[in-house]
């Protein structure tokens, strides 16, 4: 069966759309994580696609239900981190040769396709739709939601991995060479590092409201403090390092303002979901966690960077959107997981949604109160990616486990997880979901 | 230095004209709107018939900037660090070009002030437009 990319029709990326027409309708019921690791070793059973075999299957036997009821597959078939099979490299035949391939010889090595998995996996034997929800977890859930909604599927897995190759971040392929072509020659001729536009909208909104970047510092530190509680990330597991304030106002320069820990760490990593129907869902082994809606930002810069004010409208209308489709207002959210990688657009996504009636401009001033696992305005539970490295999906299973109250050390105390929102990644370009503890709030 | 430019088929006459010390940038006659960095159609009214090619006056301001320690590009990694900051061209504030300021010291740079068209030499002898701070003598 041939998988496509979502039509641009299941996401909502309009005002006025109203409320999610299966506002309650689909529950998520089951979590999986595969191991994490910095970079990959070479070994079969480290693969990006071993490792998803095992994120899928923890997630099956985590919500309960019988391999051959699962009726849907959403995933995203990308799962670079930056990282590309160099070219003339020989191709590593013996992982390639330790599953069931697909024409693609690097399928579960540096990409992944729903065939790979259902190849992979014969006990998903009833599995009738398949879709692509493309770049990350954000995408994928919202397909798969939408897809449930729709009665495409009433069983769903919904499935993000990323991949990790030796050697440095971005500095192989075209960067490397001695000439480029013109397009390309447009945006990089200039040497800006991945982190740059951010940094440029955050020195502007520093400008603009009189703030400045050591301020960011009790955000970092918060993050990865909530992270090393995270036990499925990748700092928990291999490098339980807090980020102290001094550390953070200390760290080196990477694109002034953006230093080291204004980045996050690619690693590789997957997760799955299970998602199912509300009337399935009580019956099965976890508490349902419900969706009671989602919204899409799709928003165009003018030029190459998008501007304070162009990322300040899109955030607003992206807030405004998740809380029409959601059927709620701010005040109704007990805690946000808004994306973070890079840390210095969190505020803009947290001023959008009014998290606790935040204004644009007030965001930092925010993070100079408790914003803890413990107190009242807890921000950012999961750590995201500072807390557990990239991978854009450790704020969607917090949501999840927040709610399901099985975060463990990171179950928020101040507040009841009745009402949580993830999303991301860009400002001015991303998915977002609200999840509930009942379908009908 | 920076890398060089091989112009392809979409950037050819912006690259041309840099060797002119021109700038030029794309403008949709039917929307009477410049766009940058330019594409095959009008990213506003869709048309890939009615752009064309309109020189600046080469004057802007400096919208905001960064410091950048640590580049990705090979040739540009002895340079460290450099300025770069973002343009907003006079012509429409809304279109933003790149520079590295030649001749503002690393970390100073004045944003909001007035810059001209300069141009610096890539690797492979290409002209790049290049932008400067304007001093009032």
């Amino acid at each position: 069966m041939a998988t496509e990319n979502a039509p641009r029709s299941m996401y909502r990326a309009r005002e006025g759309l109203g409320v999610w027409e299966h506002r309650g309708e689909v529950a998520a019921v089951g979590i999986g994580h595969g191991p994490t690791s910095r970079r990959w070793d070479g070994k079969p059973d480290t693969s990006v696609g071993a490792i998803s075999l095992l994120a899928l299957r923890k997630a099956i036997e985590d919500a309960g239900v019988n391999p051959e009821d699962i009726d849907g597959l959403v995933m995203d078939e990308l799962t670079t981190t930056g990282a590309f099979w160099p070219q003339g490299q020989e191709l590593p035949w013996d992982v390639i040769n330790a599953y069931n391939r697909t024409d693609a010889p690097l399928d579960g090595i540096t990409q992944l396709s729903a065939e790979w998995i259902l190849k992979n996996m014969p006990e998903l034997s009833g599995v009738q739709f398949t879709m692509y929800g493309r770049v990350c977890m954000s995408n994928a859930i919202v397909v798969a939601a939408q897809a449930i909604g729709e009665g495409r599927a009433h069983t769903c897995l919904v499935l993000k991995a990323w991949h990790n190759l030796p050697g440095r971040y971005y500095q192989t392929g075209p960067n490397a060479d001695d000439a480029i072509p013109g397009t390309n020659a447009m945006r990089s001729l200039w040497g800006t590092p991945a982190c740059y536009g951010t940094a440029i909208q955050f020195a502007e909104y520093c400008r603009k409201y009189g703030k400045n970047h050591d301020m960011m510092a009790p955000f970092i530190s918060n993050s990865r403090r909530n992270g090393l509680r995270f036990p499925e990330g990748y700092w928990a597991q291999h490098r339980p390092e807090e980020i102290t304030p001094e550390d953070y106002k200390a760290a080196r320069w990477i694109a002034k303002p953006a230093n080291l820990f204004d980045n996050d760490i690619p690693i590789m990593c997957s997760a799955a979901y299970l998602f199912t129907t509300a009337e399935r869902a009580p019956h099965l082994k976890q508490k349902p966690v419900y969706i009671l809606g989602h919204a899409s930002s799709r928003g165009q810069a003018r030029s190459f960077i998008p501007t304070l004010d162009e990322v300040e409208a899109e955030c607003a209308s992206s807030g405004r959107k998740l809380l029409e489709a959601a059927g709620i207002t701010a005040d109704d959210v007990s805690f946000e997981n808004l994306y973070d990688g890079f840390p210095q657009f969190h505020q803009f996504h947290m001023e959008g949604l009014r998290y606790r009636g935040i204004q644009p401009g007030e965001a930092l001033d925010f993070y100079q109160t408790d914003i803890s696992i413990s107190g009242p305005n807890p921000v950012s539970p999961s750590g995201g990616n500072i807390g557990s490295g990239r991978s854009r999906f450790w704020m969607h299973t917090d949501c999840i486990q927040q709610i399901q109250r099985r975060a463990g050390e990171r179950q928020v105390t101040g507040v009841e997880p009745v009402i949580g929102v993830s999303g991301g990644p860009m400002p001015t370009g991303g998915n977002f979901t609200c999840w509930s503890a009942t379908p009908n709030y | 230095m920076k890398q060089g430019v091989n112009p392809d088929d979409l950037t050819r006459p912006f690259w041309e004209a840099a060797n002119e010390e021109r700038l030029v940038i794309q403008n949709c006659t039917a929307c009477d709107r410049l766009q940058h960095p330019p594409a095959e159609t009008c990213s506003k009214c869709g048309s890939g018939a009615a752009l064309e090619w309109k020189q600046m006056s080469g004057r802007g301001r400096i919208y905001h900037y960064g410091v950048v320690h640590d580049c990705p590009i090979r040739l540009l990694q002895e340079d460290q660090p450099f300025n770069c900051a973002v343009i907003n061209l006079d012509e429409d504030p809304g279109i933003q070009m790149y520079s590295h300021l030649p001749g503002t010291p690393v970390d100073e740079v004045p944003v909001g002030a007035a810059v001209e068209l300069v141009f610096d030499t890539a690797a492979n002898g290409q002209k790049v437009p290049e932008w400067r701070v304007v001093t009032d003598n």
